[in-house]
């Protein structure tokens, strides 16, 4: 599509290299970290300020253009997918840190700058910003919020939603909500918790205040690895019924253990059926006493101890961990990343099932968990240039979230619906709130035209889907015959 | 027909009829103002814990579950809830305890209840009965209702169920209490943020500060001596504060006015109570001016709240819309300002 009259104003709000269209220009914004899912965006802007994000909504609105917003396109479920008729909204470029506040510990940013880029401003003054994930050297803040990002200390320092404190947003209707700011607790509904995880729905994010926590005095990092993945499972909920909330509890199943071992030498057992790295931080005594507790349970539960001997040992642990992705592009081709979180007693059964799917798809499936919060990461390993192994790997994919939501969870903890999990969603929510999500959304955005279809499924593509959603043993409108 | 169904059935049938609920726990919080629909629809028979696994520190429970109840169930399993919500007259539900989204002295440390609701089942004013998240800790699957939930006071819908993040009780705690201005207690809790201590409270009162440090028998001792306090304070100071039962809050005749501070503001009003490391303050001066960036929520006897500033009109926009979409003929407690 083309539309001169837009692109003639923005040509006129925006400085010229803020504007681009062309095929050669556009390519790299086709696709974020969902790289299967691709779109030519008609044009891409990049505002520098505040004022051209408005000018930018502004002209979207009069001429009826959707917009969808991006950060770093580091996104997992292809929440920032272009549209072919829509603005591609990209706000790398405003990438300030406007201020950090150290009576308040708070940093004050602009949504480009990057998640890690936060904690080296302002590591000089003994603090840092919790959420960590995995790609934080490239992510930006704002896409954190849109996703409500995790990382692997979120059980003990929390997500997005328990680190960001402020917002500055624009609506598609050309307003700015202030929400929260350095306070605490703002009086009216809690519209800040609602933008967390919103996916670009609800308006665009140009300001983010975080809260910056003090780093801690002392770390140390445990591996236990295990001959038996159930003794494993059994181990992290032991470590939580000992009253002890690690920093970092993370497990990972044999074929992800190798996958790793190969490509990064971390020193894991590559016989073991899975490995547990748990990160104890807080004060050196506390941190010892820990520690010496994990280690018991650990043993108690059947696996060989290793404590990492210093700092330099700690990161090679966790190196392996931090790999488990790329290395995976040395076993296969492609994999497929899945999200769905369980409650952690659940592990060895949906673990299990993922085992017989795997056999039933004829595809190999290694497991990455982050066993503190529950969080499971699937990898379905295929070769895409096999007619046919990428339908499979996504049919496979949404078993595995079925299987998610049959324990009781849900299909994505962290890395968000976007395009990709729309058809699982229909499993996890029925009708009515599906509606009233959409109804949710008409309050922020009357028109629908923010990252339209995204997120949340329309009633028709569930029907659609076929089959007869039973969700939670509810089906769906009790009333009507069924045959 | 259980309980839950006949809630539904009664938002259902209000809304068939034109009328109004008042939404009702334990009636604790007359601090809140009065309710005024057309009929009570009470939670209290909506009550007990649905499922509790301590290791997967999570606990799931009706609406109408009183918080003593709730919280003695979590200690024996040495457990509590992290926002640690008040319990006025020592009554309280769960329900209502996320309705109105208070949170007790170690809010700013423990997080407070909206950071730690993981998923609600609430009857919507429609009628319908819907679940948002779940019971685990990362969950992004479609809007965060459940936590848009927390502090919406029922207008939005009625919390029929609720899951939330429970934390393992600290093996230590310790009461320190320093004297002081308010002027230095401000100085000192803003010094205190930047260091790694384990602070789970604070409240400044009458020339003392007052500090709690919570976490294992070691790291407590090192803290305290880190800090240099040597003089115990008193360890029911914290629920007291919590519940209004604090002597500051008898002298009140009802009327008292809550500040809520940025961080490391600089706020040295002589006569409050100023709490959570300096961002919640509590006077008795009804007409107190909210400094910078801060709000001020004055509560009086039979009256709504009422809060200055006033909600910036984009903020109202988006409000209004909210409640039209869960609530689109005002059947859930109708004249409550959010």
């Amino acid at each position: 599509m083309s539309n001169p009259k837009v692109l003639a104003r923005l040509r006129a709000s925006l400085p010229a290299a803020s504007v681009l269209t062309g095929e050669h220009a556009v390519r790299p914004f086709e696709t974020d970290g969902l790289t299967a899912i691709r779109e030519t965006p008609w044009v891409v802007v990049l505002p520098e300020t505040v004022e051209q994000v408005r000018a930018v909504l502004a002209i979207c609105r009069e001429h009826r253009v959707p917009v969808v917003t991006r950060g770093a396109g580091t996104g997992l479920s292809g929440g920032a997918r272009p549209l072919k008729d829509g603005v591609l909204l990209t706000l790398t470029k405003m990438s300030r840190i406007k201020e950090v506040d150290l009576d308040a510990c708070t940093a004050t940013l602009e949504p480009g700058v990057t998640n890690l880029a936060i904690s080296e401003a302002v590591r000089e003054h003994g603090l840092y910003y919790a959420p960590d994930p995995s790609s934080q050297l490239a992510c930006s803040i704002g896409g954190n919020v849109a996703e409500n990002s995790g990382g692997v200390h979120c059980l003990k320092y929390g997500l997005t939603v328990h680190n960001v404190i402020g917002l500055k947003v624009e609506t598609f209707e050309g307003d700015e909500l202030v929400l929260g700011g350095k306070i605490l607790e703002s009086p009216g509904l809690d519209l800040l918790a609602i933008m967390m995880g919103s996916e670009g729905m609800l308006g665009v994010v140009t300001e983010v205040t975080v809260k910056l926590l003090p780093l801690p005095v002392a770390k140390t990092v445990l591996l236990g690895s295990f001959g038996v993945l159930e003794d494993a499972g059994r181990a992290v909920g032991a470590i939580i019924a000992e009253g002890i909330i690690p920093a970092g509890l993370e497990m990972m199943d044999n074929p992800s253990i190798r996958a790793a071992e190969d490509f990064a030498d971390a020193g894991y057992p590559r016989e073991a059926a899975a490995i547990l790295l748990c990160e104890l931080d807080g004060t050196a005594d506390e941190v010892a006493a820990d520690a010496r507790r994990v280690q018991a349970v650990l043993t108690f539960h059947g696996a060989d101890v290793r404590l990492a001997t210093d700092a330099a040992d700690q990161e090679r642990l966790w190196k392996g961990r931090k790999a488990a992705f790329p290395a995976m592009g040395r076993v296969a081709p492609d994999y497929y990343c899945m999200d769905g979180t369980i409650p952690r007693a659940k592990l060895a059964e949906v673990l299990n099932g993922i085992g017989e799917l795997s056999e039933e798809f004829g595809l190999r499936v290694a497991n990455v968990f982050h066993a503190g919060d529950g969080n499971l990461h699937p990898l379905i390993l295929f070769d895409a240039n096999v007619p046919g192994q990428l339908e499979r790997a996504e049919d496979l994919g949404d078993r595995i979230l079925r299987l998610c939501v049959d324990a009781g969870g849900t299909v994505t903890g962290e890395h968000g619906v976007g395009v990709e999990k729309l058809n699982t969603m229909c499993v996890q929510f029925n009708d009515e709130e599906l509606t009233q999500f959409h109804a949710l959304k008409a309050a922020f955005d009357p028109d629908g035209l923010m990252n339209p279809g995204k997120a949340i499924p329309t009633l028709a593509r569930c029907s659609e889907l076929g089959g007869m959603r039973v969700h939670q043993g509810r089906v769906p409108h009790p009333e009507l015959e069924r045959f | 027909m259980d309980e839950a169904d006949r809630i539904q059935l009664a938002v259902a049938e209000c809304r068939r009829l034109s009328s109004s609920l008042a939404i009702v726990g334990h009636g604790s919080k007359a601090l809140l103002g009065p309710l005024k629909g057309e009929d009570t629809l009470s939670t209290q028979s909506l009550s007990g814990i649905i499922d509790y696994r301590p290791e997967e520190l999570v606990v799931t429970a009706w609406a109408g579950t009183s918080l003593g109840e709730l919280t003695e169930a979590l200690a024996e399993k040495r457990q509590m809830l992290p926002f640690d919500p008040p319990r006025f007259d020592a009554a309280g539900t769960l329900g209502g305890a996320l309705a109105s989204g208070l949170s007790g002295p170690a809010r700013p440390w423990r997080g407070s209840a909206r950071d730690a609701v993981l998923g609600v089942e609430i009857v919507n004013g429609r009628g319908q009965r819907l679940r948002f998240g779940g019971s685990v800790m990362k969950n992004v699957a479609g809007y965060d209702v459940s936590r848009l939930m927390v502090g919406a006071r029922g207008v939005l819908g009625v919390i029929l169920s609720a899951s939330v993040r429970v934390l393992p009780m600290p093996a230590t705690e310790a009461t320190l209490a320093v004297n002081c201005d308010a002027r230095e207690a401000g100085r000192l809790v803003r010094d205190w943020a930047r260091r790694p201590l384990p602070i789970t409270a604070t409240c400044y009162f009458a020339n003392t500060l007052h500090l709690r440090l919570s976490g294992s028998a070691a790291s407590v001792a090192s803290a305290r001596s880190a800090l240099g306090l040597g003089e115990s304070g008193d360890p029911l100071l914290w629920a007291a504060v919590r519940d209004h039962a604090h002597p500051f809050f008898a002298d009140s005749a009802g009327t008292i006015t809550r500040v809520s501070l940025p961080r490391g503001a600089r706020f040295e009003a002589a006569d409050a109570l100023i709490e959570w490391g300096g961002c919640q303050a509590w006077s008795l001066d009804g007409s107190i001016e909210p400094p910078q960036g801060a709000f001020a929520t004055t509560y009086s006897p039979g009256r709504q709240p009422s809060t200055r500033p006033e909600a910036a009109a984009a903020t109202a926009k988006v409000t209004t819309r909210l409640k039209e979409a869960f609530d689109p003929s005002g059947v859930l407690n109708p004249g409550v300002e959010v």
